[in-house]
């Protein structure tokens, strides 16, 4: 049976396991499904283990031990290590690799980790199902005829699966929450500013935030505590002491007031998913939290608000990609040619209409229109929160309208594709920390129900969530995988 | 709003070079987006403040102290052209006939 990553932790330190032979195991798993799969873009075997068996030694001397001591963690490949390449999921970055660690995977290493791979996404985490990784989707381990969520799909799958005990990924307008919730984990997006930036290739500044994947709520609450903290390199993340998110987990909800989003329930929603919902708020009274209606109004508006403002971020972001410092470089015997051709070649079909939605979007005439109108709704979202939480303590709603659909199925239609992040969207917007937890099934897929807390306010979205993970079953639910994919046996898993 | 020749000068704007396909079909899916986000102006927004940043902080300075940089090597090892310790481009210029 898949462990979560505090248990294994814990036969680590009881000596019931060596972290040689655990990140071996991790990586038979790898090898037994990610063909099936396509979660990894890079994994180093060799290295993981070369790291591993430096922690056999320490484990054997018994002290000294980091959180994460011999623990495999996968990265997402929008994440800078100087060890595995960074693609970003794009051809037009090749094979680069960074000269430099993000601050996330400085604190992992020194937090013990073991880095066994880098996973796949969406080009540039532009998407929601990794459909648009230049090499490749990932599948869904519930049903590999499904997409696993994006952008950070590949370390979804990862976490679910059990080809890695803990994951990084992403998260602009959903990307850690979203697949978190389609492949049945837990997902958590910190509050803009917890967590350095440092490191992850700019999607769109102000939205972007990395965060954990994990299959329990404790393991999120334990990778986050790694991760978080102001960084000097990172001039947006915030100051604020990081509290002990796991002695946050209680177990108790009493006197925590829960608000159900009215606007979140309407039109777009499956119905089998707004039941889930419902019945998950309904768990939580039960062990003493107050629910009650909270009305956010412009929550509608958030979809195309967002899109103009991470587009026009993006395509910003995105004008280093021009064939000079790194990656691909198209042949041209003049430099305007190069630069237009390096990005005709390198830039996938998704990546290309955000940069010209963006462009747009920021061209003379146009800004005012869309990018600044679109500045003022984001600030009406971030009243329609703000107001919320005068009354209740935390804002309850689905994490995705439907659970994971088809690969192919949404691919030439971008606003059906883009509405797949309708509820995750707004909590980016307004910056907000926000968890997806298993709350069930539709059509046998995985439910996430989302709880976004307030602005630093990680503590009690975990506590809250881990009172609903302990009153429930959904999950310990596994995806059905090892009739599909020829996985090892019982014996052979961590 | 959208036509051809708008996506032909955003895509110059982005320096984008589009397929004869691509035009086709980010005309038709960019004029759609933008129809779609057109609900935006439903929205009464005078006198709201916009919003580019969710933290609101100021002038966020560090110790005036040097110190060193990424590895020369290491950084221009992830060019596709280098030269003398310079990334190297096509030339700029084009000939060096005299005015």
């Amino acid at each position: 049976m898949r462990r979560p990553a505090v248990e294994i932790l814990a036969r680590l330190r009881a000596k019931e396991i060596a972290p040689s032979e655990l990140t071996a195991r991790f990586l038979d798993r790898i090898a037994a499904c990610d063909a099936l799969l396509h979660a990894f873009l890079a994994v180093d075997g060799d290295r993981a283990l070369e790291a591993a068996r430096a922690w056999d030694d320490r484990y054997a001397r018994g002290h000294d031990l980091p959180p994460l001591a011999g623990l495999p963690v996968a990265v997402k490949d929008n994440i800078c290590t100087v060890d595995f390449p960074t693609t970003c999921g794009s051809r037009i970055l090749g094979r680069w690799t960074s000269p430099y660690d993000a601050t996330v995977v400085t604190r992992l290493r020194r937090a013990g980790a073991v880095l066994v791979g880098k996973t796949n996404l969406d080009e540039f985490a532009m998407g929601s199902s990794t459909e648009n990784s230049a090499f490749g989707p990932t599948r869904n381990p519930w049903d590999p005829s499904r997409v696993p969520g994006g952008s950070s799909g590949g370390s979804a799958a990862a976490v679910a699966a059990a080809m890695a005990p803990l994951a990084l990924g992403s998260d602009t307008g959903g990307s850690i929450r979203q697949p978190a919730g389609f492949c049945g984990i837990v997902g958590l997006k910190p509050t803009y500013g917890r967590v350095s930036r440092y490191g992850l290739v700019a999607f769109a500044s102000s939205l972007d935030q990395i965060g954990p994947l994990a299959s329990t709520v404790a393991d999120a609450a334990l990778l986050l505590g790694v991760i978080a903290g102001r960084d000097p390199a990172d001039s947006t993340s915030v100051d604020l002491p990081v509290p002990d998110y796991l002695r946050a987990l209680t177990g108790d909800v009493r006197g925590l007031r829960l608000g159900l989003a009215r606007e979140a329930f309407g039109e777009g929603l499956l119905p089998a998913v707004g039941d889930a919902v419902r019945r998950a708020a309904q768990v939580l009274q039960d062990e003493g939290a107050e629910v009650v209606e909270v009305s956010l109004p412009t929550i509608s508006y958030a979809l195309p608000t967002y899109y103009l403002l991470a587009t026009s971020e993006a395509s910003t972001n995105l004008a280093r990609y021009d064939g000079v410092r790194y990656g691909l470089r198209a042949a041209s015997r003049d430099l305007d040619g190069m630069y237009l051709q390096t990005r005709r070649d390198g830039f996938g079909p998704e990546v290309k209409r955000r940069i010209m939605l963006g462009t747009y979007a920021l061209s003379a005439g146009y800004y005012e229109g869309f990018f600044l109108k679109a500045q003022r709704v984001r600030t009406l979202v971030c009243q329609d929160f703000a107001r919320a939480f005068d009354t209740v303590d935390l804002v309850v709603m689905p994490t995705s309208p439907t659970p994971a659909f088809r690969l192919g199925e949404k691919v030439e239609d971008p606003l059906q594709m883009y509405l797949a992040d309708v509820y995750t969207i707004p909590v980016n917007l307004a910056g907000l920390p926000a968890i997806s937890v298993p709350c069930g099934f539709a059509d046998g897929l995985p439910v996430g129900l989302q709880l976004i807390g307030r602005p630093f306010d990680e503590a009690t979205v975990l506590r809250a969530a881990h009172c609903y993970e302990q009153a429930t079953e959904w999950h310990r639910q596994r995806p059905p995988l090892d009739g599909t994919a020829g996985a090892p046996a019982q014996e052979g898993r961590p | 709003m959208i036509d051809r020749r708008v996506v032909d000068h955003v895509a110059r704007l982005a320096r984008l070079e589009l397929t004869p396909e691509e035009r086709e079909r980010f005309t038709r899916q960019l004029g759609a987006l933008l129809e779609y986000f057109a609900v935006l102006q439903r929205l009464d927004t005078e006198g709201v403040a916009p919003t580019a940043h969710i933290v609101a902080m100021t002038n966020v300075l560090r110790d005036d102290t040097p110190r060193p940089g990424l590895p020369r090597d290491a950084v221009l090892g992830g060019a596709p052209e280098q030269e003398d310790g310079f990334f190297k481009v096509p030339p700029v210029i084009e000939s060096e006939t005299p005015p």
